[in-house]
């Protein structure tokens, strides 16, 4: 069986995808809206945000207990959320659709199922 | 969602319920070998991952058995292997530290039972992530170290410990003094839990500090990197880097992207363990290739 195993190669394709995400600290501009989400666990309220295409945001981000984080890969974008400060972070959707956006510092047994959606119209 | 593997250049093996291919590690890609044909330093390790000792709920009816059943399946192997591989997540996450030290212990135990006692473990951030690793070096040691085997440097990084899901900088410098000291033609192998490359950000698949990790293995010709974390076979080639994923112990995952969210999929009693299993990696030097082959968790098991 093993001497079987060596008679096969395969050539493989593919690139890196390498689409770093970053977070960006923002103050909004007076006409920018500001909402303000809550990140504690193993939620995030409001758990959806709804927003507009090329309508720029700020999002207000702290949390009721530990260190979080939040991540929007769809729009590279993402922020520590320190305990007792507010991360602020400009979200200007360039596409419309629903997506996801979820913490991403392990943050306890119910990390994985903690994100929320952003639905952009 | 385009698969990265051309499926036509999968062997189905009759009998075994695997799959067979090798990855390319240099010039002689694609080069065969008859039977009975092999260099001496040819060897083959077994890499088992994602065993979440402590998990319990419907998508494994049999949490408490399937490790121990994957532990039979490897000692009924033919042939013994060098050395097993455990690529994190050996226990499903608590809050609690004396039950994560309680699971630790029930899970070093029961590999313990493993023919081959040549293993070598790493965390994952189910293990390692809540403390930044300190129950699992209680019981396993570091979490990234080097060794060498018959002509191959294995490096095992960690990328749990920070629950950032970073390498960090200083095992980084760490890495890239390592590798200052490999030829650039030195087979090199990577063992890791999450995926250093963006798989998919939506579900946590990456490692954030990644990309600098494989831009410090890419002037070396010969690397491929053995991971975890996403409870399912995956192969992707960054540059010349193979990555190849493992299949799970407990319960498989879908496909990244194919529903809203990333929960297990369920069991099906039709199919019991279907989409677990562990991987044979043969290494064939003289070709520059390993071989792997994906086995189910009942291979070999009778009862």
């Amino acid at each position: 069986m093993r001497a079987n195993r060596r008679r096969f190669a395969i050539a493989l394709g593919g690139l890196l995808a390498g689409a770093a995400t970053f977070g960006l600290r923002a103050v909004a501009q007076p006409s920018e809206q500001v909402i303000k989400v809550v990140a504690r666990r193993f939620t995030f309220t409001p758990g959806t945000l709804t927003l507009r295409k090329g309508v720029p945001v700020v999002l207000e981000l702290t949390t009721a207990d530990v260190l979080m984080g939040f991540n929007a890969p769809d729009f590279q974008v993402r922020a520590d959320i320190v305990p007792g400060q507010v991360a602020r972070v400009r979200l200007v959707p360039d596409k419309v659709g629903t997506f996801t956006f979820l913490c991403d510092i392990f943050c306890g047994s119910g990390h994985e199922t903690m994100g929320g959606t952003i639905v952009v119209a | 969602m385009r698969h990265p593997i051309d499926r036509r250049e999968f062997l189905k093996l009759a009998g075994l319920g695997g799959v067979v291919f090798a990855s390319g590690l240099g010039a002689a890609r694609g080069a065969t070998l008859s039977p009975g044909e092999g260099a001496d330093d040819d060897f083959y390790f077994v890499q088992m991952s994602d065993t979440h000792w402590g998990f319990e709920g419907a998508p494994n009816p049999d949490a408490k058995g399937t490790l121990r059943k994957a532990v039979a399946a490897v000692n009924a192997l033919s042939e013994q292997p060098d050395f097993i591989v455990f690529t994190g997540d050996l226990t499903h996450t608590t809050d609690d530290p004396k039950e994560r030290r309680r699971r630790l212990a029930q899970f070093k135990e029961i590999v313990a039972e493993l023919k081959t006692k040549n293993v070598r473990f790493m965390p994952g951030e189910h293990d390692a992530s809540l403390d930044s690793g300190e129950a699992y070096r209680e019981f396993f040691g570091d979490t990234h170290y080097t060794f060498d085997h018959k002509g191959v440097h294995f490096i095992a990084l960690d990328n749990v410990s920070d629950p950032r899901a970073m390498i960090g900088e200083a095992q980084m410098q760490w890495l890239a003094a390592d590798l200052e000291r490999q030829p650039p033609d030195a087979n090199i192998v990577v063992l890791t839990h999450r995926p250093l490359f963006d798989l998919y950000p939506q579900w946590d698949w990456a490692t954030r500090d990644g990309t600098r990790a494989i831009e410090l293995l890419m002037p070396h010709r010969n690397v491929t990197v053995f991971y975890g974390h996403i409870h399912q076979e995956h192969h992707r080639m960054t540059g010349h880097i193979a990555h190849h994923a493992a299949k799970g112990l407990m319960f498989p995952l879908p496909v990244a992207g194919s529903q809203p969210n990333r929960t297990p999929l369920p069991w099906d009693p039709a199919h019991p363990y279907r989409g677990l299993g562990f991987r044979d990696v043969e290494s064939a030097l003289r070709q520059a290739q390993f071989h792997l082959t994906e086995l189910p968790v009942l291979e070999g098991v009778t009862s």
